[in-house]
């Protein structure tokens, strides 16, 4: 789960991370009195999850309250693209208004889980605000590393070698390394994926302060923050996903014509690239999981219909805990219930695959049933181009 | 022949008295599998199905002289249910627990080092050994003894391999779930090392996707130290970026992990890749004639 850079900063300030002073607002009128509270300059900054705001646009230096309400009034409600954002972009509807600072140097700092390692390492870098993917394909020299030992958490000694080796002024250093002890212990506490100060800057003043902050959550640890699951912002997810969330069910929209209903992870996506290598193109990833019920599957049926996309719909079960009987059973409910309205392909296999088959064929539904893999795809594929 | 689990293995099943430890622990023992004892706090002194409940694994290895454990505890309770697997001195622990958050595994992995315990998973579908041991979540059915080791980062798709093998007949030696999570116990590596040395384990399947670099890793191994040949696949070609594809680990993140590079590292190592998934079986059929072990 992620979340909005103004969330991710309260966050950080509980933890004793130093960020500039600022105030997330939802309204013009709430901008001005924050920015006229806060004093001039401040930086009007949209929120949306998605990065590269500054270049498109989404960052606003304002110096009077003609400027902050004019800056408001002209990113509330606008959609902004960025290189993140794909080209459909993301609609503004909330701004962070922050205290102006004098920024002396713009640096990089990350933490992350290191899956070679299987544990969270701390990334810094002297090339703040770019991209670190960049920095690593293009001077992977400039990001010094430290792994942290999950028995001891970021040692000093490591915080140190990280503040020198990006050059600070020694009296600076004791403020870095205060600023990553705490945002070390923020991101093991808080259950973080993800933790990313870009830039991490060095004010005039010689203070050390966190400019953005990108944080994101393991979804499988949010189980222990109930608080954090509550920022979540739903409208920066896709509501089809939001709505098969609700069911446990993992779906995630594509381009495509071919609704893909299946069970497990990775079977999911090697259907998606059946679909494809049969000539078509999948409008969706569906792990309807292993324990799924009628319930569930008829959830499922709901939200392949929702996307008005789908000319055919593929369901390829390989039934293990999830036996076949059960999803047949839900499959022709949910296909009564929902008015099928397009070409159903099944294609099972696996645990009670005979009484599944025997509850299709006996529902008197128009169902194409597949004798593998490949050859649903293939029928899924020739259904989707029927007129 | 086999590795990691057979015959001799005597299994204990934490988490015995849920939904989903009653239901695999039964399917395991009527597979074959000898289900020795089941771990429930406050429930030692019971027992499920004759098989009797302990409530610590130290007690139920000192008990029964189990080998192994499976474990089916809720995510919140997995983590200190595998450290407490361990600190019995088991040699092997099998997590099917989905949802295991990444920083428990984190300090699991280091709870782990220097001691003899080999943990498969979690959120993953277990190990079998056909014919002899079963332990996890697969359908037992679909398996036949033989020589193809098969290792996989999917519960279905391996079913869907397996599958394929066996109504070509063959058959074969283990197949081990690895499980669909950043972090997990055993990776590509070690399993693609056991196969190497099974004198049972003639060549192997090994189905990868997105995310991570496991992959480019076994691709490395495969090339330096595998002579049996390997046949591979790579599931996600068409998933997108940055989207986290049911498993909490199939995520193209910042452009790396993607399906292309992938199968560039097992063809470059020698890999023969399934040209689709439904064609797993069949090119293992072709590779194995090829190399004369199948007539």
């Amino acid at each position: 789960m992620n979340i909005h850079e103004h969330q991710g900063k309260e966050l950080l300030r509980r933890y004793g991370v130093a960020v500039p002073d600022g105030q997330a607002c939802f309204t013009v009128d709430e901008a001005v009195a924050a920015a006229s509270r806060l004093g001039f300059p401040c930086v009007v900054k949209a929120q949306i999850h998605a990065g590269g705001r500054g270049k498109a646009g989404g960052v606003k230096l304002v110096r009077s309250v003609a400027e902050v309400r004019a800056a408001a009034e002209a990113l509330l409600g606008k959609t902004l693209v960025t290189v993140q954002t794909g080209p459909e972009g993301r609609v503004v509807r909330r701004l962070l208004v922050e205290q102006g600072c004098a920024i002396a140097r713009e640096l990089y700092l990350g933490m992350v889980v290191d899956r070679a390692s299987g544990r969270v390492t701390v990334m810094a870098s002297t090339e703040g605000g770019v991209e670190i993917e960049e920095v690593a394909a293009h001077a992977p020299e400039k990001i010094l590393r430290e792994t942290i030992d999950p028995a001891i958490g970021l040692a000093p000694y490591q915080a140190r070698r990280l503040a020198f080796g990006l050059g600070l002024a020694k009296e600076q250093v004791g403020k870095a390394v205060g600023f990553m002890a705490a945002l070390a212990r923020c991101f093991v506490e808080t259950d973080c994926s993800l933790a990313e100060i870009n830039p991490l800057v060095v004010l005039a003043s010689g203070d050390v302060l966190a400019l953005d902050a990108k944080i994101g959550f393991d979804d499988n640890g949010l189980f222990r923050h109930p608080d954090l699951r509550e920022l979540r912002d739903a409208t920066e997810e896709d509501p089809r996903e939001t709505e098969a969330a609700k069911h446990d069910l993992s779906y995630i929209a594509l381009d495509g014509n071919i609704g893909c209903m299946v069970n497990g992870a990775g079977l999911a996506m090697a259907t998606m690239d059946i679909v494809k290598g049969a000539g078509g193109l999948p409008a969706n990833f569906l792990d309807v999981g292993g324990g799924a019920s009628t319930e569930r599957v008829r959830a499922a049926f709901r939200i392949l219909l929702s996307d008005a996309n789908v000319r055919a719909i593929f369901i390829n079960i390989f039934g293990g805990i999830l036996r076949c009987d059960v999803l047949a059973e839900g499959v022709v409910q949910a296909a009564r219930d929902e008015a099928l309205r397009v070409p159903l392909v099944v294609r099972m296999e696996g645990t009670n695959v005979d009484q599944g088959k025997k509850i299709l064929a006996d529902s008197g539904l128009d169902i194409i049933t597949a004798s593998d893999m490949l050859d649903g795809a293939r029928k899924a594929v020739a259904a989707a181009r029927r007129p | 022949m086999s590795v990691l689990v057979d015959r001799s293995t005597r299994v204990v099943t934490q988490g015995i008295t849920g939904a989903t430890g009653q239901l695999h622990t039964r399917l395991c023992r009527e597979y074959g599998t000898q289900m020795v004892a089941g771990v429930t706090p406050g429930r030692g002194g019971t027992a499920f199905e004759g098989i009797p409940i302990f409530d610590t694994v130290d007690q139920a290895v000192r008990a029964t002289g189990a080998t192994a454990s499976v474990i089916y505890v809720p995510p919140a309770g997995a983590a200190d249910a595998i450290m407490e697997a361990a600190d019995a001195g088991l040699p092997l622990v099998v997590c099917i627990t989905e949802g295991v958050p990444v920083l428990d595994m984190v300090r699991v992995k280091r709870f782990l080092d220097g001691r003899l315990t080999r943990l498969i998973g979690p959120n993953c579908p277990g190990i079998i050994t056909p014919g002899e041991c079963k332990i996890g979540i697969m359908p037992g059915y679909i398996h036949k003894p033989g020589r193809v080791g098969v290792v996989s980062r999917s519960g279905t798709l391996t079913y869907e391999a397996v599958h394929q093998l066996t109504l070509l007949g063959i058959g074969q030696s283990t197949c081990i779930g690895i499980g669909g999570d950043p972090i997990i116990g055993t990776g590509f590596v070690d399993v693609l090392r056991l196969f190497r040395d099974d004198p049972g384990t003639a060549a192997v399947i090994m189905i990868g996707e997105i995310g991570g670099s496991a992959e480019e890793e076994a691709a490395a191994f495969i090339q330096a130290e595998m002579k049996k040949p390997v046949v591979g696949l790579i599931a996600g070609q068409t998933a997108p970026k940055g989207k986290r594809m049911g498993h909490a680990g199939a995520i193209i993140a910042g452009g790396k992990g993607t399906a292309a590079e992938k199968m560039a590292a097992f063809r470059q190592a020698g890999v023969t890749l399934a040209p689709s998934p439904a064609e797993l079986g069949a090119t293992m059929q072709a590779v194995l004639r090829k190399g004369g072990l199948l007539q």
